[in-house]
């Protein structure tokens, strides 16, 4: 018996842990809010991808799930609880009305939420059942994995820029 | 039916029009009396409406078949927690002037009412104390229920650079 290795680059380990230790940001300002904590509750048991712990402060949290309708008003809020996230970030949108604005077509109604913030996986359904849910987490873990998080990406591209000395840096 | 007469009887000419039906009474009143009508409404023993349910206004610029004169109508909807009984009464509202006198004198409540109104439908109410904005932004151009309101028109306050 000799000594067996697993090769792999340090990177692929950092996005498996990721990808397994989500903390949550919901984001409910909607009906859809009750499937979400539907999922979050045990008989749907999201905990059991790694993402039980819903943190209601967003600077603890990397995964923002918009639950729900996002007004023209709330835009502006919603961008400043992105802002605060720690990198690297995620964002699902729950439901047709944080995806395109659903059926709400309104002076007062945004089209989606990525019209402010990067969206990286939409989940159609009004509301969607608990197993899509389910489902857009685990098509998240592979895009985490992947490195392929609309954050993930921007933190490659600044830190290229980084390397080769073409980051500018505020004063 | 008996708010029906008692306002018939007090105002005579300032109540313009009055309905009655499947239990549902209704009466139009003169707008320059409208707050002097309703405080008569809350306070005479007979009517005793205690209680503004509702406060909304319609927009009937495309009624059809042509509109119709005043655009606007606001409506308050009464209701008397002793009688039991309800009323609605209709003020019309014109276009070039489009206020009424507040009736938060009369129900504190109307307070968030009449904002709502003047914020969806631009309709002043005078003597209103605090009359702002009340669901839509202050950037907000407009008031979005006016039925001659763009259908398509948005007004964003945030939106994504790329």
């Amino acid at each position: 018996m000799g000594l067996e290795f697993h090769t792999s680059r340090l990177a692929d380990a950092v996005n498996w842990a990721r990808k397994f230790s989500l903390f949550q940001y919901p984001f409910v300002t909607a009906c859809c809010g009750m499937e979400f904590m539907a999922t979050a509750a045990p008989k749907y048991d999201i905990a059991r991808f790694g993402a039980e712990f819903p943190r209601f402060s967003p600077r603890q949290a990397d995964l923002l799930i918009i639950v729900g309708t996002i007004t023209e008003r709330q835009g502006p809020i919603l961008l400043r609880i992105y802002e605060q996230m720690a990198e690297p970030k995620w964002v699902i949108a729950f439901g047709v009305c944080a995806s395109t604005g659903g059926f709400y077509q309104n002076y007062s109604t945004m089209p989606g939420a990525d019209q402010v913030i990067p969206v990286d996986v939409y989940i159609p359904g009004c509301p969607p059942r608990p197993e899509q849910v389910l489902d857009a987490l685990i098509m998240l873990q592979e895009r985490i994995q992947k490195g392929e998080g609309h954050s993930q990406k921007a933190l490659r591209v600044e830190a290229q820029a980084h390397k080769a000395g073409q980051l500018k840096v505020l004063p | 039916m008996l708010a029906l007469e008692r306002l018939k009887e007090r105002f005579g000419p300032a109540v313009l029009h009055t309905a009655s039906a499947h239990g549902n009474e209704m009466a139009t009143v003169e707008r320059a009396r409208s707050k002097e009508i309703l405080a008569f409404l809350r306070d005479d023993a007979e009517t005793a409406f205690d209680f503004l349910s509702d406060l909304t206004a319609v927009d009937y610029v495309a009624y059809p078949p042509a509109g119709r004169e005043p655009r606007f109508e606001v409506v308050y909807q009464l209701y008397s927690t002793s009688k039991q009984h309800r009323l609605r009464v209709k003020v019309g509202v014109p276009e070039d002037h489009a206020e009424v006198a507040s009736v938060t004198e009369l129900w504190p409540g109307a307070g968030w009412l009449e904002r709502e109104v003047w914020d969806l439908y631009g309709i002043k109410f005078a003597g209103h104390p605090d009359l702002r904005r009340i669901l839509m932004y202050d950037e907000f151009v407009g008031h979005p229920l006016r039925k001659d309101y763009p259908k398509e028109k948005r007004q964003p306050l945030v939106r994504r650079s790329t």
